[in-house]
């Protein structure tokens, strides 16, 4: 009897105009390769929300890179160009070039935007191309198997410093998206996390100021998502995602860079 | 007094167990389940349906886009 008067009410709510969110329509039926409760997920789907928002989704170009989200051309249902190791911002650039009236954005994680790829993304944000840059910065290399990255921290372990990364010996940790708000081209410069939905929806904010400025044609937009990588940090997702406000977050402070 | 009720459905073969949005229920709606999918992942269901208030943080946070949320206004007398 109870369970009836309980399906009741489940049907009474389950109706289009009580919906309050469902899977945007931009993603594919595919689902994800990414381990459990990688922050690559919640990226993929505010962006595919943010394009389905301003109805871009026929003029999006999107240039994906590799490492794990090197198969992201799967998962959004917009054209895409697959770039070689690092080069996604010198792709964009001709991408950009070719038809300016479209919306050209890259996607990049930390061993391909801030290590093989250092010399296209500093030169993009440089000279300006009208692009935005979508930074997964999660201090690993997660696809090969969890080495040293660029911004890996202080002290953290990873399997190519297992005793934690030394400066002395490993050099220092590299802030780019710091580097990246001197430079005159970049028109929006933010850090954002993925860990909460206060800050999904702040990120999500975040990407949409970078569409609009695609299209009054201000620049380079840099958003970097502080990420987590909890296999190749060998931590369960919730845990991995209070190690990252604990420890990413005092090096990587949230918050825009340049806002113009 | 007016209040809210929500309801979420989540689809079961696509959840990967994360429990990210088990964290993220600010009433403790949502459980693992005992089961497994078919890919043998414990997912997540409506421990609490009663508690549900259809805010749709669960949602904000799914990497896999798993979770539908309703919401609905009552009257309660």
């Amino acid at each position: 009897m109870e369970e009836n008067s309980m399906a009741e009410v489940f049907n009474d709510i389950k109706k289009p105009e009580n919906l309050v969110y469902s899977k945007s329509k931009v993603l594919t039926d595919n689902v994800m390769h990414y381990c459990p409760g990688c922050s690559h997920g919640v990226v993929h789907r505010i962006l595919a929300e943010v394009i389905e928002e301003l109805g871009v989704q026929d003029k999006t170009i999107g240039v994906a890179p590799v490492g794990c989200s090197v198969l992201m051309y799967n998962y959004i249902d917009i054209d895409w160009q697959e770039a070689a190791h690092g080069r996604a911002p010198a792709v964009g650039t001709a991408i950009n070039r070719l038809w300016p009236e479209k919306i050209v954005f890259t996607y990049q994680g930390d061993g391909d935007l801030a290590a093989i790829g250092t010399a296209e993304t500093i030169h993009a944000c440089n000279r300006g191309e009208n692009m935005i840059m979508l930074f997964i910065n999660n201090g690993i290399y997660g696809m090969t198997g969890g080495q040293m990255a660029p911004t890996t921290l202080k002290g953290m372990k990873s399997s190519t410093c297992p005793f934690g990364r030394e400066p002395a010996q490993d050099g220092n940790p590299l802030k780019i998206t710091e580097l990246l708000a001197q430079l005159p081209g970049t028109s929006l410069v933010t850090r954002q996390a993925v860990h909460t939905p206060a800050a999904v929806r702040k990120t999500k904010k975040a990407l949409l100021k970078a569409f609009e400025n695609q299209k009054q044609k201000k620049g380079t937009s840099v958003i970097e998502v502080v990420s987590t990588c909890n296999s190749g940090w060998k931590m369960t997702p919730v845990e991995s995602n209070k190690w990252m406000a604990e420890n990413m977050f005092p090096f990587y402070p949230l918050g825009d860079f340049k806002d113009e | 007094m007016a209040k809210m009720i929500g309801l979420i459905e989540v689809d079961i073969e696509t959840c990967k167990g994360c429990s990210l949005c088990v964290e993220a229920c600010p009433t403790s709606v949502i459980e693992l389940a005992e089961e497994v999918n078919g890919k043998g992942y414990n997912y997540a269901y409506m421990e609490n349906p009663d508690a549900c208030i259809g805010c749709a943080n669960c949602s904000m946070v799914c990497p896999d886009s798993c979770i539908t949320v309703y919401r609905k206004k009552v009257e309660m007398v």
